[in-house]
C-alpha cells in the first residue's frame, strides 16, 4: 500500500474526531437517557374513538396519582384533537401521539418536542419545557392539501400558576366506555 | 477502438438526465417563489405538491438513474479500452427505464400523484406512479450488471492486473445501486402496488418506512460516487497533478459502499416504530461513512496542491492562487468540495440521534440535501458534462467561458439559497409547505429569508438554462472544426502494479454488505411479522 505519511496522520485525525462524536452520542443515550422517542406500541389507528386511552372524552392533559402528567392528543387531517392544551413548565410531561388516519410529524419549534405520528402507532416521548409561552405545534409531515392548515398552540404557563384540568382519567364516566 | 455507438449510448442517457433537469429546475423556482407567499396571485397548493413531488422524482431518480448509467457505460468502455458488453441490452434498459419516466410523469404531472418524491403510505398516488418508477429501476439494474460483468470480463483478459481506479469506482456503485433498492423495491412490490390495485385492503406503513429507509441512506451514495470518481480520476490530470494513492481511493470506495447500507435508520430517529438500541446502532454506523468523504477530502486536496506547487506556487497557501481556476471541472470541484464541507456539516447535526429532534423536518432537511446534491454533486454532473461533451459529439465545447460563468452562479446561488433554508430551519419553519398560515409570531422572522431564498433560487435556475444552452450549442454547432480528444485518466503517483483481491473485487464486500444488513435490517424488519400490527387503508391527498 502506497499511504502518504501525512494522509495516515489525517486518516487517525478523522478516526479520533468521529470517535469523539460517537463516544459524546453513546455517554448521553446511555448514562444520560437522552434518546429519540422510540417507543414501540402499536393501535389500531382505525378505531381510535373506540379505544379507551384515546377516546375523546381522555384527551388531552391529565394527571394520575402520583403527579406525573400526561398529555394525550390525536392528530388527523388537518388539526389535533383537543385543539389546545395547557402544561406546566420545567415539570416532565409524557405525550402520547396517535394519529386517525396518515402519516403526520410534529414539532414545536424552539424545543425538542418532534416525533412522527405514524397510523398504526403510538408515538411517545417526554420532555420538559423549561420556559412558559405560547408555542405553535405545526404538523411537518406533508399528509395531504391541506398540510399547511394543521397547526396548533400549546400554552406553557408558569409550575405554580398552572392547575391541574377538573377531569381526570380516573372520574371518566363510564358511560363512554 | 471505434466507439460510436458508446458514445451514442452515453449521450441518449444523458440528454435525458439533462432534460429532465432543466424541467425540474423551472420547478424549483416556481416552488422558492410560490412558498414565499409574496406573491399571492401564484399560491395553489394543488399545482406547489404536484410541482414538488415531480421536481423531486425528476432530480433525484430521473437526472441520476440516466446520468449515471450513461456516464459509466463510456467509463467502462474507455477505461477498459473495451466495448459495452452487449450494447442492445444496455439500449433495452434505457428504453425500460424511459417508458417508466414517461408513465410515471403522467400522473406526476396531473397532479394524481402528488404524493412527494418519498412517496410515503398511507397517502397513495395512481398507480400508474408506482408502474412507472419500478420501470425506471428495472432498467438502470440492466446497468449494473452490464458493469459488473464488464469487470469480470476484463480481470479474465487481464489476470492479476488492477482493475483501473475509474473502473474499479464505477462498478462500486453498480453495487452499491443493486443493494440500495432492495428495500424500495421491496415496499413498492409487495406493498404499494398490491394497495394501489386493490389486491390488499391495507399495508403497514411502519413497515413501508423501514424498508423506504433501507434505501433512503445509500442512494444518496449513488448519486454522490460519479462525483468522487471524478475527483479522484479526473480532476488530478486536469490539474496537471496526481492522484495521491490508488490504493486508498479504493478503500474509501469500499467503505462507502459497505458503511452507507446499514445505516438508514439516521432518516428514522423521530420514528415510532423502531426501537432506541436500533437507531443508536444506525446512528455509529452513520459516523463510520463520514470517514471515506473526510479521506476523499484529504486526498483529492492534496492533489490539488500538488498540482499548485508544479505550477510554482509557494508557502502555505500559495499553491491556492496557482491553480487552473479556469478549467470547468477543476473549478467545479473546488467548489463541489466547499458545499460538501458545508453540508457535510448539517449532515453531523442530522445524523447525530436524539439532537435530529431540533431540526427533524425542518426547513433545514432540505438546505442539507441540496447543498450535497445540487451542490456537490450535480457540479460534478455539470464538470463531466462539459470534459466529456467535446469527445461525445466531436466539436469543441461552444463557450468555456460560459461554463465558467455557469459554475461560479451555480455555487454563489446554492450558497445564499441554503444559508437562508437553513436559518429558516433552525427558526422552527417546516419542510414541506406550500404556504405560511401559521398565525403566530414565531413567522414574523421568516419573510427575510425567503426573500434570499428567491434570490438564490433565480439564481440557480439562470445557470441550469446557460448549463444546458452550452451544451445544445455545442452538439448543434456547425462549425467544422473537429474535436479529436479523448478521456484521459489521472495516473497515481506510486503505480500499483499487483494488489491484493479484496482491493480488486467486490465478492467478499458482498458478503460483508449481506452480514451487515442482516444485522442492522434483519429483526427491525422482522419484529413486524411478530407483534401484532394494525394496517392502513389508503388514503387520497
Amino acid at each position: 500500500m502506497h499511504i502518504d505519511p501525512l494522509e495516515k496522520k489525517w486518516a487517525y485525525v478523522i478516526l479520533a474526531m468521529a470517535g469523539l462524536f460517537v463516544l459524546i452520542i453513546m455517554i448521553d443515550a446511555i448514562f444520560h437517557s437522552i434518546n429519540p422517542p422510540s417507543n414501540v406500541e402499536t393501535i389500531n389507528s382505525t378505531s381510535l374513538h373506540l379505544s379507551e386511552e384515546f377516546a375523546e372524552d381522555n384527551l388531552g392533559v391529565q394527571v394520575d396519582d402520583k403527579g406525573n402528567i400526561t398529555v394525550r392528543i390525536v392528530a388527523g387531517r388537518y388539526g389535533f384533537y383537543p385543539k389546545q392544551i395547557t402544561v406546566p413548565s420545567g415539570t416532565p410531561l409524557t405525550f402520547r401521539w396517535a394519529s386517525m388516519d396518515v402519516i403526520h410529524g410534529i414539532h414545536l419549534p424552539m424545543t425538542n418536542m418532534s416525533t412522527m405520528i405514524i397510523p398504526g402507532y403510538v408515538a411517545q416521548l417526554t420532555t420538559n419545557f423549561p420556559k412558559p409561552g405560547d408555542y405553535p405545534l405545526l404538523c411537518n409531515e406533508y399528509c395531504g392539501m391541506g398540510h399547511d392548515h394543521m397547526w396548533s398552540s400549546v400554552k406553557v404557563v408558569a409550575k405554580e400558576h398552572w392547575a391541574a384540568p377538573v377531569k381526570t382519567a380516573s372520574k371518566g364516566d363510564s358511560s363512554h366506555e | 477502438m471505434n466507439d460510436t455507438e458508446e458514445k451514442k449510448l452515453a449521450l441518449s442517457h444523458m440528454w435525458i438526465a439533462f432534460g429532465a433537469f432543466l424541467i425540474a429546475s423551472f420547478m424549483g423556482a416556481y416552488q422558492v417563489l410560490e412558498r414565499s407567499g409574496f406573491l399571492p396571485a401564484i399560491e395553489s397548493s394543488r399545482v406547489y405538491f404536484a410541482s414538488m413531488s415531480s421536481h423531486g422524482v425528476l432530480m433525484a431518480y430521473v437526472l441520476t438513474v440516466f446520468f449515471i448509467p450513461g456516464f459509466g457505460y463510456y467509463t467502462a468502455t474507455t477505461s477498459l479500452k473495451q466495448p459495452v458488453w452487449n450494447i442492445k441490452l444496455a439500449w433495452a434498459g434505457f428504453g425500460v427505464s424511459l417508458l417508466g419516466t414517461v408513465l410515471a410523469a403522467i400522473p406526476l404531472l396531473t397532479g394524481a400523484a402528488s404524493v412527494l418524491y418519498t412517496f410515503y403510505p398511507p397517502i397513495m398516488a395512481h398507480s400508474l406512479f408506482y408502474i412507472g418508477a419500478t420501470l425506471l429501476l428495472a432498467g438502470s439494474w440492466v446497468w449494473c450488471v452490464i458493469m459488473i460483468v464488464m469487470m469480470g470480463q476484463w480481470k479474465q483478459a487481464n489476470p492479476g492486473q488492477p482493475v483501473p481506479l475509474a473502473m474499479f469506482a464505477t462498478v462500486s456503485n453498480a453495487v452499491l445501486w443493486l443493494w440500495t433498492s432492495v428495500g424500495v423495491a421491496a415496499e413498492v412490490l409487495f406493498q404499494l402496488i398490491p394497495l394501489a390495485f386493490g389486491w390488499m385492503d391495507t399495508l403497514d406503513p411502519g413497515l413501508a418506512r423501514t424498508l423506504f429507509a433501507w434505501t433512503l441512506h445509500p442512494i444518496v451514495y449513488f448519486w454522490l460516487i460519479p462525483a468522487y470518481t471524478a475527483f479522484y480520476v479526473f480532476v488530478p490530470k486536469q490539474a496537471g497533478s496526481y492522484i495521491l494513492s490508488d490504493e486508498l481511493a479504493r478503500v474509501s470506495f469500499i467503505v462507502l459502499i459497505v458503511f452507507s447500507l446499514p445505516i438508514g435508520f439516521h432518516h428514522l430517529y423521530m420514528d415510532p416504530e423502531q426501537a432506541k438500541g436500533w437507531k443508536l446502532l444506525h446512528g455509529i454506523a452513520t459516523f463510520v461513512v463520514t470517514l471515506p468523504t473526510l479521506l476523499t477530502g484529504f486526498a483529492v486536496t492534496a492533489s490539488l496542491e500538488i498540482a499548485g506547487r508544479l505550477r510554482g506556487g509557494k508557502g502555505l497557501f500559495g499553491w491556492i492562487g496557482t491553480l487552473p481556476w479556469r478549467n470547468p471541472m477543476v473549478l467545479a470541484m473546488i467548489l463541489g468540495l466547499l458545499m460538501l464541507m458545508l453540508g457535510g456539516f448539517g449532515g453531523i447535526v442530522n445524523a447525530s440521534y436524539a439532537m435530529n429532534a431540533m431540526i427533524h423536518n425542518t426547513a433545514w432537511v432540505p438546505a442539507h440535501f441540496h447543498l450535497i446534491f445540487a451542490g456537490t454533486t450535480v457540479i460534478m454532473y455539470f464538470a463531466i458534462a462539459y470534459y466529456l461533451w467535446p469527445i461525445l459529439t466531436g466539436k469543441p465545447l461552444f463557450s468555456q467561458n460560459m461554463a465558467l460563468l455557469q459554475l461560479w452562479i451555480w455555487f454563489i446561488g446554492m450558497t445564499v439559497l441554503s444559508t437562508a433554508w437553513h436559518i429558516l430551519g433552525l427558526l422552527g419553519q417546516p419542510r414541506r409547505i406550500s404556504s405560511v398560515q401559521y398565525n403566530d409570531p414565531l413567522t414574523l422572522a421568516w419573510d427575510t429569508f425567503e426573500l434570499v431564498m428567491i434570490v438564490g433560487g433565480l439564481m440557480m435556475l439562470g445557470s441550469a438554462c446557460l448549463f444546458v444552452y452550452n451544451l445544445a450549442k455545442t452538439q448543434l454547432n456547425t462549425t467544422t472544426e473537429v474535436y479529436k480528444g479523448e478521456v484521459e485518466y489521472a495516473e497515481p503517483i506510486y503505480p500499483v502494479t499487483r494488489l491484493p483481491e479484496f482491493l480488486n473485487d467486490f465478492k467478499i464486500w458482498h458478503w460483508v454488505i449481506a452480514a451487515f444488513m442482516f444485522i442492522s435490517f434483519g429483526y427491525p424488519i422482522l419484529q413486524f411479522f411478530i407483534i401484532e400490527t394494525f394496517g392502513s387503508s389508503a388514503w387520497g391527498y
